[in-house]
């Protein structure tokens, strides 16, 4: 038996191997319409699984953000008095006594009032301001204002990267919604000081707010990371201020305890405030935890809808690779006799079934790529979303590629058991 | 005839059970996924008053200063109240109404009931007749109510059944906050869905329970909702909201003909050159009149996210067609043999390709059925969702047979080129290959 060069890699025996490209091709062009439909299908799932995945990760980013508060020792409570004689003294007086109650509950380590808390998707107070003083308009808008009382920035959990906290004289009567001077020290987070004055130290710098930026405060800290109590978009998730209070309107109590605790303390939250003055409305109370994760339940709910979707389309192409294939193998099982008779390996029609497979796979692919580009320009036109970076693709094609040989594997294995007496049977 | 087609049809689908099943599901799921967002999408797209939705309007106006000025910006998507209270004296429309959005303390009279907040809309004296509202009990109150800031209300059943269990509420007392107000109707169950005549706080929330004179409402420093869009420098404490620079009113005109909304379009511009002669505007006119349906459209009330889902659902029901497709041209093609000892017998093409659709048409009915019940799920697991319109998502009857005709309109159509195909085998040769 004359043996070809080495090099070429082919056996005599099998006259496919030899042009292992030129029969499979042809065999191929037998059944265009087929494999046009089967490349298509292909294409399809690889553009709508590659832009799902890139909306997962999306997704996912937003949800790793870090609150930079303590979120499993937070409970919070919003009550509205009713007595509506409208005296601040008074208002005050019966905050104070709510606070002392607040903290006389078992297991509860520290109370503060706020205005809002990251991510907790109500009502925020944003505002213009500048770096320079009697600037006509402020350069950095929709700055979202933290209120505190006494305590914020430990009882929170909130990490200080610079600076330090609050003074006991630093808590002043303010309120945001009037036209008057802020308390005289601010804490910005470290994403904000970068964009005000990106390249000093943002402790004692200036902040202007107020009409025409009349009015001047101080910075004395910047967290680690404080998110604002709404995300909307990606950017500027962490522009906010926080500004030492002496009582806040319209605000909420947040307790700090052992995440052991906060159950029983959400449980006796009505009852406590009651017995200091039951003449009010709770209007909302929760764990904090529970608050960021519903926050993010669309999201999560988005997550598994592209996680069923990919799942079933993944499903759906690999079910119809198998019939095909088996189809195509039952109609070959002639032709594969006669090759096995003369000579092909078993490995050899496996190898034969895998490569036309893979030929397959790898056109639906190329258009696959070309229309997950095309996709994600129209979610991006319509949805604002980012642009699909480049590593998905690759990471849709590789999926493909697996489930395209592990789909072929089972026809191909019983089409290499086919015995080479097949081919002396008339069909 | 079809009946032996339907038979040879079931037969032949029998034969290979997996595959039939493969295309079933494919086609079940496709449209189970596709109609459940459709629905989704339909009762959130729906019309909210199919009568009166022609000739309600929403003018706007633009009232705001020289700084940032654009060419062509859209003016702000409420009103002042000094523009809505001139709009309102001008009775250029059939009704016109000028609310917005609050809450209110409901304080039962018997004791040891705690109290609580209701949303309330303050509002004018035409929106019960301008929103063709039903009353169950008594009615709205009159324009003159309006004037004399008068302490009456209207309020909805399930609160007047809440507070007096079925018993007779008109002219009954209620306390909300720190006054007095007199029951004067209590209407039916009513929450157009979307919530159109105000969407600042979601497109989708529940109709109101409360309804108070808006003049009354100001007067007594109830707690008024919404947004508030302001320009020019000012203090919000103790804010007048009756004088400040700020929009927070919703504005509604009914307008019955076609000469009625043209005259009201030419009305905004006159009246907006006339506020511009006085000083109190200074930009050039910038007006629109949006009809219900544009203005829904305009503020784009479908959230983003349900129409990427349909979106994605449709490229879903894509694929599952490509895969259909092509499974039934494999089982068409694979049966050449027998159609060709059909042919032989003197079966028209026709009669094939008949044959071939009939088989089509059962793996779509099937696909129907499986996607009907796909779809009930998926529209069970939407209601379980925490968003404001969650609770809407049903299958009205109407999209339960669009569910079928899609089912099976697609399959047939799936069918087409296959079938084709398959019917155009040279007889001859395929008893030559057997």
């Amino acid at each position: 038996m004359a043996r070809l060069p080495a090099a070429t890699g082919a056996r005599a025996e099998d006259p496919v191997r030899a042009t292992i490209m030129h029969p499979i091709l042809s065999a191929l062009k037998h059944h265009k319409t087929t494999v046009v439909l089967v490349m298509l299908e292909i294409a399809l799932t690889c553009a709508i699984v590659s832009n799902a995945l890139f909306l997962i990760g999306d997704r996912l980013s937003d949800m790793q953000l870090t609150t930079g508060v303590a979120n499993n020792e937070l409970v919070w409570v919003n009550s509205d008095s009713l007595r509506e004689d409208g005296n601040p003294a008074s208002r005050m007086s019966l905050e104070q006594a709510d606070l002392t109650a607040l903290r006389d509950m078992r297991g509860v380590t520290g109370v503060v009032r706020v205005n809002s808390l990251p991510l907790l998707d109500a009502a925020m107070w944003r505002s213009g301001i500048s770096v320079q003083p009697g600037l006509p308009k402020a350069t950095f808008n929709n700055i979202a204002m933290y209120l505190g009382t006494p305590g914020i920035v430990g009882e929170l959990g909130i990490k200080l990267d610079q600076g330090r906290d609050f003074l006991p004289q630093e808590y002043a009567d303010y309120s945001p919604s009037a036209n008057q001077a802020p308390p005289s020290a601010v804490i910005v987070t470290r994403a904000l000081a970068d964009r005000l004055w990106p390249s000093q130290s943002a402790l004692g710098q200036p902040i202007f707010m107020g009409e025409k930026g009349k009015y001047v405060t101080r910075v004395v800290g910047v967290t680690r990371h404080l998110l604002n109590p709404t995300l909307s978009g990606r950017t500027n998730s962490e522009d906010n201020l926080l500004l030492p209070v002496r009582s806040i309107p319209g605000g909420m109590y947040v307790l700090r305890m052992e995440p052991a605790a906060r159950d029983a303390v959400l449980r006796d939250i009505p009852a406590v405030l009651d017995r200091v003055d039951n003449d009010r409305i709770i209007t909302g109370s929760n764990s904090y935890a529970r608050t960021v994760s519903d926050y993010f339940h669309d999201d999560r709910a988005l997550i598994w809808l592209l996680l069923v979707v990919i799942g079933c389309l993944l499903a759906l192409t690999a079910l119809g690779v198998v019939g095909l294939s088996s189809f195509w193998v039952q109609q070959r099982t002639h032709q594969i006799g006669i090759r096995r008779a003369v000579g092909a390996t078993r490995n050899d029609i496996l190898r034969y079934f895998q490569t036309e497979n893979f030929l397959i796979v790898s056109g639906g692919i190329a258009l696959g790529l070309l229309l997950a580009v095309a996709l994600n320009l129209l979610l991006m036109k319509h949805y604002e979303l980012p642009r699909l970076p480049l590593y998905y693709l690759p990471i849709a094609a590789l999926v493909l590629w697996v489930l395209g040989q592990l789909a072929v594997l089972g026809p191909a294995l019983r089409a290499a058991a086919v015995p080479p007496v097949v081919a002396t049977r008339s069909v | 005839m079809f009946g032996y087609y339907f038979d040879l049809a079931q037969r032949s689908l029998r034969r290979n059970p997996v595959l039939t099943a493969l295309m079933v599901l494919a086609i079940g799921l496709g449209i189970g996924a596709s109609m459940t967002m459709l629905t989704v999408l339909h009762v959130m797209s729906g019309n909210p008053l199919p009568e009166r939705s022609t000739q309600l309007f929403y003018p706007q106006l633009d009232p705001r200063g020289m700084d940032d000025y654009r060419v062509g910006e859209e003016p702000p998507t409420q009103m002042a109240w000094i523009d809505a209270t001139n709009l309102l004296k001008a009775r250029k429309g059939t009704h016109q109404a000028a609310m917005s959005g609050g809450q209110v303390t409901v304080r039962p009279a018997q004791g040891g009931n705690r109290a609580f907040y209701v949303d309330a809309r303050f509002t004018t004296a035409d929106f019960f007749a301008m929103f063709d509202v039903p009353f169950a009990r008594g009615g709205g109150w009159s324009s003159s109510d309006d004037d004399k800031q008068a302490r009456v209300i209207v309020v909805a059943k399930t609160l007047a059944d809440k507070l007096y269990g079925g018993g007779q509420a008109v002219g009954k007392i209620l306390r909300l906050g720190q006054n007095d107000f007199r029951i004067v109707g209590v209407i039916e169950p009513w929450s157009p869905v979307p919530h159109f005549y105000d969407l600042t706080s979601g497109g989708y929330q529940d109709g109101e329970q409360v309804f108070m004179p808006l003049s009354t409402a100001l007067a007594l420093h109830q707690g008024i909702g919404g947004s508030l869009e302001c320009w020019g420098y000012m203090s919000f404490n103790n804010l007048d909201r009756k004088t400040a620079p700020c929009s927070w009113l919703q504005f509604w005109v009914q307008l019955d003909t076609p000469a009625q909304q043209r005259a009201y379009r030419e009305f905004l511009v006159s009246y907006s050159q006339q506020q511009k002669m006085l000083g109190r505007f200074v930009r050039p006119p910038n007006t629109r009149l949006h009809d219900l349906m544009g203005w829904l459209d305009y503020n784009k009330v479908v959230p983003g996210s349900v129409q990427l889902q349909t979106l994605l659902a449709l490229g879903f029901m894509l694929v599952c067609l490509v895969n259909t497709v092509a499974l039934l041209l494999v089982k068409f093609l694979r049966r050449g043999g027998e159609m060709g000892v059909r042919r032989a017998m003197g079966a028209s093409m026709r009669s094939i390709f008949a044959q071939l659709l009939a088989e089509a048409t059962l793996v779509g009915l099937c696909g129907g059925v499986v996607g009907v019940l796909l779809a009930l799920f998926g529209l069970w697991v939407v209601r379980q969702q925490p968003a404001q319109y969650a609770g809407l998502a049903h299958l009205d009857a109407p999209m339960l047979y669009a569910t079928f005709v899609l089912a099976l309109c697609t399959t047939v159509l799936a069918a087409m080129f296959p079938a084709w195909r398959a019917c155009r085998l040279p007889p001859a040769r395929a008893l030559k290959i057997q």
